[in-house]
């Protein structure tokens, strides 16, 4: 008896465990119709089969996406849309070591090539979504009381900027070499020796300013549409950066349908009026 | 041959449960080890020497060894007193004590940071007097140094309190009657015969405060040379440079596997 006991404990160990090890990987799609006339009567009409979609999605996106997310999914009955929204450097490393993504939309064309090159995205297939430029933006109080962007140079006053490796850190540092250029030299150099700590994502900046931890950030414009509080120093045309996001499905993704179905949505009208809700420009 | 023969026999043969305790330890041992040599035998690549002497790689060693020894230090200043006071004393609230003492071991160090941060950033109830005299906590190497402090030192605690407490009651009172006063009594007789697990608990909190992440990216930043230990490193290089990455990891695995072996070397002698 206490043999057979054991017996089924480790047996329950092991199928739990097997159990838990399928679960991460996503179901694939071709499965469900197979499995869904068992269930059904022949003559009802066949409800969708459950599918998951998984989009990794540069951090600045967070907002704009969940929300288009949501309205997919609705639009979609039976479609779950799953975010991963990080820095895109991160997410192109990710997909690298095998995560399964369906769609990946970068907030930089580097990592999409990167991918590109690697095979993971089909040459050609990735298209701009929309642009975004950047902005200064200051915790509300403003206690550095910074009023222009040669401010930025002030002594002792405490930047956050995103990491070189994440988009947003490498444009903002392409926007300080055109500042640089125009306001003189050394106002770069002077600018980095203020930086206290170069952040994982754009949303790690916003927050250091928002919690007034930092005096300034350079992010999206975009990103002071979520969260309005903040202050803001304009960054004239001329000494900004324009990033442009391409979106684009994996070629390893099993849900290609939906995949490329949640790319058009994201072009269409109502996807890019969202995006432009969320203070990105949209490219249609 | 004959001898996996015999093995089997032994551990599958009629009238035998071995099989019930192996198989199970078998596939936890093999999930753990795995991992571990996955990684160790991709990071043994031929640039592994030139990525670990890297400048970023050098930098982060350098502050990780440095905060964590200082906090080490601290620790076992300030952690000594307050265990022994934990293991010999009586009061009332102690168990509540012990309780928040406790507390930083199984909390999510992503909380530590953002109640350190809380606390002592610019707006904190602490940070926002420590700002207007011209003390500002977050983003400095300070900074990462408490991060570690928050969630290291309670392993010091717990291991020396209980080093106290075993301490022979009859040994503390014959020193009494000897003559001995307290400060004696501690450092005569106390520390000498808890010294085992007091050493243990300091290589626990050194072995945890230079794996301590989560607290730090949240109150510290990253800054290289000033804020980016070794784990810090290790996360961002993950994304640039994997095999910076990969070469701390196994750095990071070598130390760790050291400082433990002191540890086990201890407690053996202990008993």
């Amino acid at each position: 008896m206490k043999r057979l006991l054991s017996l089924t404990l480790l047996l329950s160990i092991f199928l739990t465990a097997c159990g838990a090890a399928a679960t991460p990987t996503p179901a694939p799609a071709t499965e469900a119709p197979t499995l869904a006339p068992t269930d059904l009567p022949p003559t009802a009409t066949p409800k969708p089969a459950p599918q998951t979609l998984t989009v990794f999605s540069a951090a600045s996106l967070t907002d704009a996406f969940t929300e288009i997310g949501a309205a997919f999914d609705t639009a979609n009955p039976g479609v779950t849309t799953t975010f991963n929204f990080a820095g895109s450097q991160a997410l192109r490393t990710q997909i690298e070591e095998g995560a399964p993504a369906d769609v990946f939309a970068s907030a930089s064309g580097k990592e999409m090539e990167t991918l590109v090159t690697g095979s993971f995205v089909t040459k050609d297939v990735p298209q701009v979504f929309l642009t975004n430029k950047l902005v200064v933006i200051l915790p509300a109080d403003n206690p550095a009381a910074l009023e222009k962007l040669e401010d930025l140079a002030n002594p002792g006053i405490k930047v956050v900027l995103a990491a070189e490796e994440v988009p947003v850190g490498k444009y903002a540092r392409q926007a300080l070499d055109l500042m640089d250029a125009s306001f003189g030299t050394g106002f770069k150099d002077k600018v980095l020796a203020n930086v206290v700590s170069n952040e994982d994502n754009v949303k790690q900046v916003v927050a250091k300013v928002q919690l007034g931890e930092a005096d300034a950030g350079i992010v999206y414009v975009s990103d002071v549409v979520a969260a309005p509080e903040l202050k803001s120093i304009e960054i004239p045309t001329d000494l900004n950066v324009i990033a442009k996001y391409p979106i684009a499905p994996l070629v390893k993704s099993e849900n290609a349908d939906l995949a490329a179905k949640f790319i058009e949505y994201v072009l269409s009208a109502e996807g890019q009026a969202v995006l432009a809700r969320w203070g990105f420009s949209p490219v249609k | 041959m004959n001898k996996l023969r015999e093995f089997f026999r032994q551990v599958f043969g009629e009238g035998t449960s071995k099989w019930i305790f192996l198989l199970p330890s078998l596939i936890l041992l093999l999930f753990f080890a795995l991992p571990l040599t996955a990684l160790i035998y991709r990071a043994i690549a031929p640039d592994f020497f030139a990525n670990t002497l890297s400048k970023q790689a050098f930098q982060a060693l350098k502050l990780s060894l440095v905060t964590s020894s200082i906090t080490t230090l601290i620790t076992v200043v300030l952690g000594t007193p307050l265990a022994y006071l934990l293991a010999r004393w009586k009061f009332r609230f102690k168990a509540w004590l012990e309780l928040i003492l406790d507390l930083p071991i199984v909390l999510p160090p992503s909380v530590a940071g953002l109640a350190l941060l809380i606390a002592f950033g610019r707006r904190g109830l602490i940070g926002a007097f420590l700002s207007n005299i011209g003390f500002s906590i977050p983003f400095t190497t300070t900074a990462v140094i408490m991060a570690q402090l928050f969630v290291a030192a309670p392993l010091y605690i717990r291991s020396a309190r209980i080093g106290f407490a075993h301490v022979d009651k009859q040994l503390e009172e014959s020193a009494y009657v000897e003559g001995a006063n307290q400060l004696q009594l501690f450092y005569e007789i106390m520390i000498p015969i808890a010294i085992r697990a007091l050493a243990s608990g300091a290589i626990l909190t050194w072995t945890r405060a230079l794996g301590e992440f989560g607290a730090t990216i949240l109150f510290a930043g990253n800054l290289e040379g000033v804020t980016q230990t070794m784990p810090i490193a290790i996360y961002i290089g993950f994304e640039r440079n994997l095999g910076v990455a990969m070469a701390l990891s196994v750095v990071l695995i070598l130390v760790s596997v050291i400082l433990l072996m002191i540890t086990k070397q201890l407690d053996k002698e202990e008993e």
